[in-house]
């Protein structure tokens, strides 16, 4: 996980050889940007920003994330001010609080969840198939190429 | 007295302005009575049919619902293709006015209440859930919502809103509403709230006339389902 606050050297790269995930504890408060290659638990104070664009974010109960987030997925049981986008899905459990504009492919909210804001569901492209190799079709020329010309292309293309 | 002073600022009976009533913690669900037991069923809806009727084949719509937030209601509303709006605005309203709402003429209250409810440009919505919640204002804080309301609308946007027919004044039950289909509701009672005043269709086409069009259907429980177009 690195963070930038004000800071302008320093960036820290994250530690991915022990997997798993960061976590920020209840007692902790970051003001800055978070970019992070692994799972993240926040169950402190965030403001700022938080990317993990390959990854998840879970919220704990303690946690209150005052942050534009963009994520694989998102999980909150604490509260998040703040849009959010995941590729992937959200999950607003029972006691959370979302106050923000949400762009996902999937969401769950559990009764009792608090939301206040937009859902925009974004579902992924479909990976399109491999074209299979295709010889492009010759086009028939308007006017007849002059010989030398067709030649070096010919070459060209080999 | 320096502490009754303090308690008037807050609650903004001194000179209209920023002053903001403090927040409190988002109350729970009215609680049962005792003996008295969550219900819920399902009933047919004209009004939720018509409303949806008026979308047809359309998508990319903005929906905005004041019922709070359900998994239904969001399935629903984004499988047909449309951007769902969620406000929780019965939850809104007892934090700004309180569990046992008393004056709701306060303007600073009313512009505090819909800053926080109906906080949006002009011509944002195509259309408007409201459900059953305008039930629970008293008339200047209603009527102040139903101008936001017509604002927020776009022009032709339509607005969904229900109302007891009961002619005497007593709790009724409290609602949520979860859309199981465009023409059936999943309606849960959770418990009783006062309503703030008795609506007839006189009463409603006063409240509604700065719409354009007005539409009544009245349900087996005595509830009158008006859809309302800008």
């Amino acid at each position: 996980m690195s963070s930038m606050s004000s800071m302008p050297v320093g960036r820290l790269e994250p530690d991915t050889s022990r997997g798993g995930s960061a976590s920020i504890g209840k007692a902790v408060k970051i003001v800055g940007q978070i970019f992070s290659r692994e799972d993240l638990f926040v169950d402190g104070d965030v403001e700022g920003t938080i990317e993990l664009m390959e990854h998840k974010l879970t919220v704990g109960p303690n946690g209150k994330v005052h942050a534009g987030v963009k994520a694989r997925e998102v999980v909150a049981l604490g509260t998040i001010q703040g849009n959010v986008e995941a590729n992937d899905r959200i999950e607003i459990r029972k006691d959370a609080r979302l106050v923000g504009d949400i762009k996902t492919a999937r969401i769950v909210i559990e009764d009792g969840a608090y939301f206040k804001g937009s859902i925009d569901i974004v579902k992924p492209e479909p990976a399109k198939a491999a074209a299979p190799a295709q010889r492009p079709a010759p086009s028939a020329p308007a006017t007849p190429a002059p010989a030398t010309m067709q030649a070096s292309v010919a070459e060209a293309k080999r | 007295m320096l502490k009754e002073r303090l308690k008037s600022i807050l609650r903004g009976s001194g000179s209209p302005g920023k002053t903001e009533p403090p927040r409190a913690r988002p109350p729970a669900r009215p609680p049962l009575k005792s003996g008295q037991k969550e219900t819920c069923r399902t009933r047919p809806s004209r009004g939720l049919e018509q409303f949806f009727g008026y979308f047809r084949d359309q998508s990319g719509l903005s929906v905005l619902d004041l019922g709070g937030v359900f998994q239904e209601n969001i399935n629903f509303i984004t499988s047909l293709g449309h951007k769902f709006y969620s406000e929780d605005f019965l939850r809104i309203f007892e934090e700004t006015f309180g569990a046992e709402p008393g004056d709701q003429s306060n303007p600073s209250r009313i512009e505090y209440f819909l800053r926080q409810s109906l906080n949006y440009p002009d011509d944002h919505f195509d259309g408007v859930l409201a459900w059953d919640v305008m039930e629970y204002l008293a008339p200047p804080l209603l009527s102040a919502t139903v101008d936001r309301l017509e604002r927020v609308l776009k022009p032709n946007g339509y607005l969904l809103a229900f109302f007891n027919s009961a002619e005497q004044a007593e709790p009724s039950p409290y609602y949520s509403f979860r859309i199981q289909d465009c023409a059936n509701l999943q309606v849960t009672e959770y418990g009783q709230r006062d309503r703030a005043q008795l609506f007839n269709n006189r009463k409603l086409e006063k409240l509604f006339q700065k719409f354009g069009g007005l539409k009544f259907f009245l349900t087996r429980e005595h509830l009158r389902e008006v859809i309302v177009r800008k």
